[in-house]
């Protein structure tokens, strides 16, 4: 169970680093490793005799989350020749308030809520709450599109290390589907990263601001 | 039969984006649409069984709005025949701001509405919670690219706006997937998988705070990509933005599956017995909706975008339905039907109006009844037809929520109710008014004859409005009380 809460503490120190980061460049690299530590999450799950399939999900998350969307972040970030900078809505202080503030709120909701006994180990109810939360922070406190798909990356990563504990037999090809999915999701937001860099000149959001009533 | 359902429009989207030729692609288009039809329609003859080891299971609910996409969908595939065909390709000039712009590959549009229909067919023929997921987030994918048809600054922006909106949408609807297996967590049992059939008659002993929150979860979640208020914003852009075939997919058949979501939520709800609970938050959601929508319609003066808020209006009515329950959900299915109609008709109206004038401004598209007669009796009928009047369908399902409510005792929200509707009605009066009469823009001097593939989509689908609000045959009540009795009871 040690090797699991340092899991969690890494993920939690992961997710407030996402608020510190002041690189677009670290803030990807946080994402692979952040889909590294996930991957570890289903093995330790694993219920005696139903290693297969535990090692089946972690492969695939490692495969996804691990590689393939940090790689995919790299070659866009590389691609789009932006500035670095990550330039937030909310400073960076204020960010990591807010983080260590939903911290403190998912460690206190975990003594309150009446969790049905032995589903959840201790801390990977904050850890995934931290994580969600951080996500939506990036979403609407960062001023670029990219930072906004990170967001949505971190929040996603936060509800699947939710999922895991539930994770049934059977039911791994449906997991796997929720993956790819998300996978595809950060393909075509992508794709769209690159037409607003070419059509704005830039992946500031604060431009779009045409279409208001 | 059913097996069959996804997998036409999966290899159409497939096929076209292989064919080079226009001609033959859109050829292609119509008949995957009249395939999925007929299939469809054979779903009515014979009730299909379970496919794919049970992962897609058809019931009332599912099977009424999957006839609704697969309807609308023939409609708007008809019509983009005509629209590709004048489209073209290479450079044109934004009417807006005067910018250089192209279209997307037209085999990439064709491929994206295939490849839509196919996840709207996977979302309505499922009762797995999990593969509805995995759905509703497949159309999103599968309708950006659509959206974003005409390479402008504009409709990028309104893709973007869908894309994130959706996708953070979606994900809490997957946080409320995993807080429903946390409700009905049991280690000496486990489900085996997140179907219906498996979890409604365990829903009695599921844990009740964790499915109270999981239907908040499930409701934001899926509200947002039904553009419930306040989780709105993306819908007005994206639907005046896209292509107005696309508008008219995304009002009349996207809106209805995120609402399904909503729907077997509430079943799970109903079957453990906390169904006022749900209930009241839809009522609450629904109402917010339409008022918000009347605040927006008010003096709205892009039609397309007064459109897209009368959906907000709808889907508003549609959740108020559902929330009071009892007849009110067999209105709000009913409704579902009409305002399917009916949106669709009108939206492929707007495109044949913006074809002709360039502006979605309702200021500046006037004298439409003497450059576009067939288009702008068309226009004045949908009108009608949106905003409820007598005899087009949507007086009657309107009509029939109300009774509920008044017979239920909600004087309050039917006050609320009725008060919208009236503001919405004068709202949208005024501008279809203006745009229908008026001398002809000295821009606009030879309109040239109207064209049959434009006309006749819009014309069949407020026929059948039409013949709803006369007539409703038995076999379609029953069948709608069946959709009904199945959210209600939680069967």
């Amino acid at each position: 169970m040690e090797l699991f809460s340092s899991v969690m503490v890494a993920l939690i120190c992961v997710n407030l680093g996402y608020l510190a980061v002041t690189r677009l460049r670290s803030l990807a690299r946080l994402t692979a490793v952040q889909g590294v530590l996930l991957s570890l999450a289903p093995l330790l799950f694993a219920a005696p005799g139903d290693h297969g399939h535990a090692l089946f999900l972690s492969l695939g998350v490692l495969a996804i989350k691990g590689i393939g969307f940090p790689w995919l972040l790299a070659r866009t970030l590389s691609r789009l020749e932006v500035n670095p900078v990550v330039e937030p809505y909310l400073g960076y202080n204020l960010s990591l308030l807010a983080g260590v503030s939903g911290l403190l709120f998912s460690l206190w909701l975990e003594t309150r809520l009446p969790f049905p006994p032995g589903l959840f180990p201790p801390l990977l109810f904050p850890a995934a709450l931290t994580s969600i939360f951080t996500g939506l922070t990036l979403v609407v406190a960062r001023q670029k599109a990219v930072t906004q798909v990170i967001g949505y990356l971190a929040a996603e990563n936060g509800i699947f290390l939710l999922g895991t504990p539930l994770s049934g037999q059977g039911s791994v090809w449906l997991e796997l589907s929720v993956l790819l999915d998300v996978f595809v999701a950060v393909f075509v937001m992508g794709i769209a990263l690159h037409h607003i860099s070419k059509t704005f000149e830039s992946i500031d959001v604060g431009r779009f601001c045409t279409l208001r009533d | 039969m059913l097996a069959f359902l996804p997998i036409v429009p999966l290899a159409g989207g497939l096929a076209a984006l292989a064919i080079p030729a226009d001609a033959p692609r859109r050829l292609l288009l119509v008949a995957t649409a009249l395939a999925h039809a007929a299939l469809t329609a054979a779903t009515f003859a014979a009730a299909p069984g379970p496919a794919y080891g049970g992962l897609l299971e058809l019931d009332a609910p599912g099977q009424l709005f999957l006839a609704l996409a697969s309807a609308l969908f023939l409609a708007a595939s008809v019509y983009a025949v005509g629209y590709l065909h004048h489209e073209g390709g290479g450079t044109k000039k934004d009417f807006q701001d005067g910018a250089a712009f192209v279209n997307a590959p037209e085999r990439i549009f064709t491929m994206c509405l295939c490849l839509f229909l196919a996840a709207i067919t996977v979302v309505c023929s499922t009762r797995n919670l999990s593969v509805l997921w995995v759905g509703i987030e497949a159309t999103t994918l599968s309708s950006a690219p659509m959206i974003y048809f005409h390479r402008h600054r504009r409709s990028l922006e309104a893709t973007w706006k869908y894309l994130v909106i959706c996708s953070v949408g979606i994900a809490l609807a997957l946080l409320g997937n995993i807080l429903c297996s946390v409700a009905f967590y049991d280690p000496a049992s486990p489900l085996a998988s997140m179907n219906l059939s498996e979890m409604l008659p365990r829903a009695g002993g599921a844990a009740q705070p964790w499915l109270r929150a999981a239907f908040i979860f499930l409701l934001v979640g899926y509200g947002s990509k039904m553009g419930l208020a306040p989780m709105h914003n993306w819908l007005p852009d994206a639907h005046s933005q896209s292509p107005s075939l696309v508008s008219a997919l995304l009002s009349g058949a996207l809106l209805n599956c995120a609402f399904l979501g909503i729907l077997r939520a509430l079943q799970l709800l109903n079957a453990a017995g906390m169904g006022a609970f749900g209930g009241e938050l839809l009522v609450l959601f629904g109402l917010l909706s339409m008022a918000v929508a009347a605040v927006f319609i008010v003096g709205q003066g892009d039609y397309k975008r007064l459109l897209a808020y009368s959906s907000v209006e709808h889907m508003g009515i549609l959740a108020l339905g559902v929330g009071i329950g009892g007849t009110a959900t067999f209105g709000a299915m009913l409704h579902a039907v009409n305002h399917s109609l009916t949106k669709g008709a009108l939206f492929l109206v707007s495109g044949n109006i913006l074809a002709l004038y360039h502006t979605r401004s309702c200021h500046d598209a006037r004298g439409l009844s003497r450059a576009l007669p067939v288009t702008a009796a068309l226009w004045t009928a949908g009108f009608l037809a949106i905003v409820g009047s007598p005899p087009f369908g949507i007086f009657v399902s309107e009509l029939t929520i109300l009774q509920a409510m008044l017979g239920g005792g909600h004087t309050l929200a039917a006050v609320i109710y009725l008060a919208s509707l009236a503001v919405i009605f004068v709202g949208m009066s005024a501008p279809v008014a203006r745009m229908v009469q008026g001398p002809l823009p000295p821009a606009i001097r030879h309109p040239g004859p109207e064209r049959a593939l434009s006309l006749i989509p819009p014309l069949v689908l407020l026929a059948a409005t039409l013949t709803f609000g006369l007539y409703l045959p038995r076999g379609l009540t029953e069948f709608l009380r069946r959709a009904a009795a199945a959210v209600t009871l939680g069967g």
